[in-house]
């Protein structure tokens, strides 16, 4: 269980991480998800005590971290998969963080299998992939059999192969009734591992929402085809409902479903070339949530805005 | 994930930083060559130094020479690597960003700074006193006549006591490297202070100041402890080396403040 209160990072002028809490439970994956520059690292980093909050406090299993007597067996962490010295080997690099809390030799072995590393586990760091780097640090957070897990974008620089594997180990450690959490700045992954999503922008809380409910909260819109769409869309008028067109003979229909559209252009005789619901996606209902919050927008060029409009 | 063999006795402790210190300071190439690279100075200087020592001897007859400074001169050269590889020993681990995963397993950030000095002064210490040890004895051996044993007024000092200097050099490095955090800032300002500052300021003051400044400058005021003989310009060998030791403890002491206090 880990529990943010009111964390608050400031460096010089620049609030990277804005009053956020939260708090993170056991037996299922938490994502912890928002754009770019949004303070999910920084965040990471004061739960584990390495960045001193400019106010607000975090705990792991009711402690602060540096104040457990094992904290390798408490929380395992991955912040970064290129933060090795290059010229160790990976059982090495591994070898000396287990020494600091006593963790056996055969606890190393054990994470270089379970990581599948085996092979370059004598290989000094220097020449890892990404996605090897990303197992040692996998590796690493898992040396402690800890409860709690915190990795930062562990899926990034992984192949498919890779991708799937790490939804898998994570889903598997929730499942041991473990701590999982887990950033990353794609919602489309976050969608397929995590159960519950904590969603920052700006260094905010945005929401802190199952993923079942985020897509039922997301828009359902029916999208009508017909040659008689002025026609129709004067039936379909009523006070929940919004009908908007985008092309001559379309109409996008919101408050009503696909069924009951069906029925009323039946009754009135109305033809319908496409009767089709369209669900916003995740990632849709994702950006707008951060709209608002996104810390580098592409703009478009003012002229041409200007001719848009 | 498979059955649990983390043992039930996991604890963070000072002695077990230290462990997992002394596994990092052997699992890379690069420490291991500058102890060798170091050795291998003190060694190679001063045979080179009573060799060529010998022959010009040889060649005008006696006069009076520092047979055991000429033997050890090779820690003038060593005091650089020994001081450097301190100086990596901490910057190395922000250049890679595994200070991170350093602290992460030990939070308890002095813990990590005392065994991080504590392994590097037994290491340089034992590497150092070997070569010192080893380069005097071969070196007085190729002064023949000129040379001095270790039973001589102040040898015996002066060889134990270089050794103590070249550690406390490397210890101040890994403060400096701590404080500065930037491989070539650290090891410039190691520079700086062991070897430029004196040289400048030594050419620079007017005599009756340099008489009461130069002596307690850092280095001068350790490498006294090389002095068989007293000088008029060089402090007295022990309390030169505790002055050096105290100024060590200071650049610790802002070290280990500044890691208590700063962002990872």
């Amino acid at each position: 269980m880990i529990q943010a209160h009111e964390l608050t990072k400031q460096y010089g002028r620049k609030t990277a991480v804005n009053q956020l809490s939260f708090t993170v439970r056991p037996g299922t994956v938490t994502g912890f998800l928002g754009p770019n520059g949004a303070g999910k690292s920084t965040t990471m980093r004061m739960i584990l005590g390495l960045d001193r909050p400019t106010a607000g406090h975090a705990t792991v299993n009711g402690r602060a971290y540096a104040e457990h007597t094992a904290p390798l067996t408490e929380v395992g962490a991955l912040l970064d998969a290129r933060a090795v010295h290059p010229g160790r080997t990976a059982r090495n690099h591994l070898l000396a963080l287990a020494a600091t809390t006593g963790i056996s030799r055969r606890r190393v072995a054990e994470v270089i299998e379970l990581t599948g590393l085996g092979p370059v586990a004598d290989q000094r760091t220097r020449g890892f992939s990404l996605g090897m780097s990303q197992r040692l640090g996998i590796a690493a957070a898992l040396l402690g059999d800890p409860a709690t897990l915190i990795l930062d974008e562990p899926v990034n620089g992984l192949d498919p192969e890779g991708i799937l594997w790490i939804r898998n180990l994570l889903k598997s450690l929730a499942a041991q009734g473990r701590t999982v959490f887990v950033s990353s700045h794609l919602i489309s992954e976050m969608a397929l591992t995590a159960e519950q999503l904590i969603i920052v922008g700006r260094g905010r809380l945005i929401a802190d929402v199952s993923v079942a409910e985020l897509t039922r909260g997301t828009r359902h819109c029916v999208r009508v085809r017909s040659p008689q769409a002025a026609v129709l869309r004067a039936e379909l008028a009523g006070p929940d409902v919004t009908v908007t067109s985008t092309e001559a003979g379309v109409l996008d229909v919101e408050g009503l479903d696909a069924q009951t559209i069906g029925q009323i252009a039946r009754a009135r005789g109305i033809t319908l070339s496409e009767l089709s619901t369209r669900t916003a996606s995740l990632e849709e209902a994702f950006m707008e949530l951060t709209h608002d919050d996104v810390e580098y927008r592409a703009t478009v060029v003012a002229g041409s805005e200007r001719n848009a409009r | 994930m498979t059955a649990m063999t983390v043992t039930p006795g996991t604890k963070l402790t000072p002695a077990r930083v230290a462990r997992s210190e002394w596994i990092k300071l052997r699992s890379v190439r690069s420490t291991v060559w500058a102890l060798v690279v170091s050795a291998v100075t003190i060694a190679g200087t001063g045979l080179l130094l009573t060799t060529l020592t010998r022959g010009h001897l040889n060649a005008s007859g006696h006069q009076h020479i520092d047979a055991v400074r000429i033997s050890l001169f090779g820690m003038y050269l060593a005091q650089l690597t020994v001081g450097v590889l301190g100086v990596l020993l901490a910057t190395g681990e922000y250049a890679t960003g595994m200070i991170r995963a350093t602290l992460s397993a030990a939070p308890r950030r002095l813990a990590v700074l005392g065994a991080k000095l504590g392994v590097y002064a037994v290491v340089a210490l034992a590497t150092c006193e070997v070569a010192l040890f080893a380069t005097f004895l071969a070196g007085q051996a190729v002064l023949g006549h000129a040379g001095v044993s270790l039973a001589a007024p102040g040898a015996l000092r002066a060889v134990a006591g270089t050794g103590l200097y070249l550690t406390l050099v490397g210890l101040l490095g890994i403060a400096l490297g701590f404080v500065i955090r930037n491989t070539a800032g650290a090891a410039a300002a190691l520079v700086a202070v062991v070897l430029v500052i004196p040289e400048i300021l030594g050419g620079a003051l007017p005599a009756d100041w340099a008489g009461r400044i130069l002596p307690y400058l850092p280095s001068n005021a350790g490498q006294a402890i090389m002095n068989v003989t007293p000088t008029s310009d060089s402090m007295a060998p022990w309390p030169g080396l505790a002055l050096f030791a105290a100024y060590t403890a200071a650049a610790v002491a802002v070290a280990a403040l500044l890691l208590k206090r700063r962002d990872a």
